[in-house]
């Protein structure tokens, strides 16, 4: 039996998310390990509308403080359940990706960058500003998702922070397992067709508006999820889920690893995520070493580490 | 008629400090097609290392002079270091490597300098000029002559010098520029030199008025993108306009809708303006080559 490259990458992340708690000392591993999927999970999203689309965002996190404000906003004045807050916030999300990617996905390059970059910002703005409403700057509280005592019920006793690592693992992998089946199906094929070359992807029929649009809806409601789970493994957010830097650290992550694959994207996601934890023992340095090493990966590894590191080893293997 | 002209001379004091940015993005676009995202860093810079050349007892001018050539060889130890050996990879690679290098260097400032707001004196004290009814300071008289005098310096580089045209040649068609004897590695080096340079003035121009420390770098990167953008990518006219256009635009919201949303005014008029104009107010109209 032939595996195929998709089998194979969501083998990879699921033998990653089993065996990595054998080696974790103490549960604070599982909240890094958590985070680590819930970025893969936003960085994913970028891979479709980067790597497939070949769009540039740099204000997704708009989308991710859309999705977790949703988790602490719509329980209070809707009353609804978290669960469906975290829905409606990825279904608002794909409204307003909508409504913005319209006009915006006309631009090009560092024109859609800069667009996207305005959106962000107002995400941003709005949440720290309108206090009475969003808490403000300091943040406001979110109610627990109530799984876990469901599972406890049901015989399967987790600590908070092992919940929350198979929980986002395994939301990491559907979101990866859509991922990877829209790569290969029509709709993917028309994206990777105008990422080649939009005018020659229009003359063979494309409709390049309405996919860029797709690409970018898709890839918001991803980030939305992606901040709907930071919420409710905190408990608690701040506008900083939809600042700038955020927004910056997705397309980084997706970079770093390797923007035209997932798996690539996921382990960009691990790097940026684990460094920072572990580069706090060097506390003074812990900057410079972060922007160190993008700068030498960047140099290194111009297509990212994962495609880098795959190349050599086909290479090798001939 | 007063508040106006305040609003208007703080609109365009913050605004010609975003120009110098956005012209530094402008002249490292047109050599490299890079946008360098540690623009606002060498903004940063400027103004932390006059701050510390002047208490270590350098008077004002000497240590803003310092304080420009130091940041200059940064702007050339970036390119020797990160940008020249990434040669050909792809530009979002680039990007990363430039955001990267913005991170190092602000990490890099905070060990060596401090984490505290700094200050430098005024260059000609601190007495406001009452002027049509409004003040000013006579720092946003420097700032803005600052600005001019780039804008003019840069235009005359650009079109009366020779050096000036073979960087415009390299941002036309590099390999062209290179078949007819345009050291394209010097040229990239003389732009990230250029641009360095023209930041730290910024910063030293600007840090009597809003104080600098290790971390303002990223903010007036952003502004000075969006102001490059808001004018079209690659013109320095444009960075001219947009940068002012920028200022202005805060300023007013700021003014007279709520100072809490000035950026959002700034962002959502780029967002109009793009819409209707995709290569911004001076951009030139590109073809796609199929």
């Amino acid at each position: 039996m032939r595996i195929s490259s998709k089998q194979i990458t969501l083998l990879v992340l699921l033998a990653l998310i089993a065996v990595a708690p054998f080696f974790f000392p103490s549960s604070f591993y599982y909240r890094v390990g958590a985070l680590v999927f819930i970025n893969g999970l936003a960085v994913v999203g970028i891979v479709i509308l980067t790597g497939y689309a070949g769009q540039i965002s740099l204000g997704h996190a708009g989308f991710a403080g859309i999705g977790a404000y949703a988790c602490a906003l719509a329980p209070a004045h809707l009353g609804i359940h978290v669960g469906l807050a975290a829905i409606l916030g990825a279904l608002i999300s794909a409204v307003i990706a909508y409504l913005v990617g319209r006009p915006i996905l006309r631009l090009h390059g560092y024109y859609l960058g800069v667009a996207s970059l305005g959106f962000g910002i107002l995400v941003a703005m709005v949440l720290s500003n309108e206090g009475q409403l969003t808490g403000g700057p300091d943040g406001i509280a979110v109610n627990d998702l109530g799984l876990r005592s469901v599972l406890n019920d049901m015989g399967l006793s987790l600590t908070n922070s092992e919940f929350w690592y198979a929980f986002s693992g395994l939301t990491l992998v559907v979101g990866a397992w859509l991922a990877l089946n829209l790569y290969n199906s029509p709709t993917g094929r028309a994206w990777r067709a105008l990422h080649g070359s939009e005018v020659a992807a229009r003359t063979v029929g494309v409709d390049v508006a309405r996919l860029k649009l797709q690409a970018f809806v898709i890839s918001a409601v991803y980030a939305s999820i992606a901040g709907s789970l930071l919420a409710l493994q905190n408990r608690f957010i701040t506008p900083e889920v939809a600042g700038f830097m955020h927004s910056i650290e997705m397309v980084t992550m997706a970079v770093l690893g390797g923007v035209g694959s997932v798996l690539g994207a996921i382990f960009g996601a691990i790097i940026l995520t684990v460094l920072p934890q572990a580069l706090t023992v060097f506390a003074e340095h812990e900057m410079m070493v972060l922007g160190l090493v993008m700068m030498l990966v960047m140099i290194f590894m111009r297509e990212g580490v994962v495609p880098t590191l795959l190349r050599f080893f086909r290479g090798r293997g001939e | 008629m007063p508040e106006l002209m305040q609003f208007l001379f703080s609109g365009v004091t913050v605004g010609a400090v975003y120009a110098l940015v956005a012209l530094g993005f402008t002249i490292i676009y047109n050599a490299s097609d890079v946008v360098n995202f540690a623009q606002g860093e060498f903004a940063m810079l400027g103004g932390m290392i006059a701050v510390f050349a002047v208490s270590a007892g350098m008077p004002l001018p000497l240590a803003a002079v310092v304080a420009i050539i130091v940041t200059g060889l940064i702007g050339i130890g970036l390119n020797k270091l990160a940008i020249e050996p990434a040669r050909g990879a792809p530009v979002v690679s680039l990007i990363i490597i430039t955001i990267g290098a913005a991170i190092f260097i602000k990490g890099a400032t905070k060990l060596i300098f401090d984490k505290q707001l700094h200050r430098l004196p005024a260059f000609s004290g601190d007495t406001p000029i009452q002027l049509m009814g409004a003040t000013i300071l006579p720092q946003s008289l420097w700032v803005i002559a600052g600005a001019i005098g780039v804008f003019i310096g840069l235009w005359l580089f650009f079109t009366r010098t020779l050096i000036g045209r073979a960087v415009l040649a390299t941002s036309n068609n590099r390999l062209a520029a290179q078949l007819v004897g345009i050291n394209i590695k010097w040229v990239m080096t003389l732009a990230f030199s250029l641009s360095a340079a023209i930041g730290a003035l910024a910063g030293v121009l600007i840090t009597p008025i809003t104080l600098t420390s290790y971390d303002v770098g990223i903010a007036l990167a952003l502004k000075g993108f969006a102001a490059a953008m808001l004018g079209g990518m690659g013109n320095p006219k444009g960075a001219l306009v947009g940068g002012i256009v920028l200022g202005l635009l805060e300023a007013m919201t700021a003014g007279y809708i709520s100072s809490q949303y000035k950026d959002a005014a700034a962002f959502i008029v780029i967002l109009m303006v793009l819409f209707f104009m995709p290569q911004g107010l001076f951009g030139l109209k590109s073809t796609d080559r199929v």
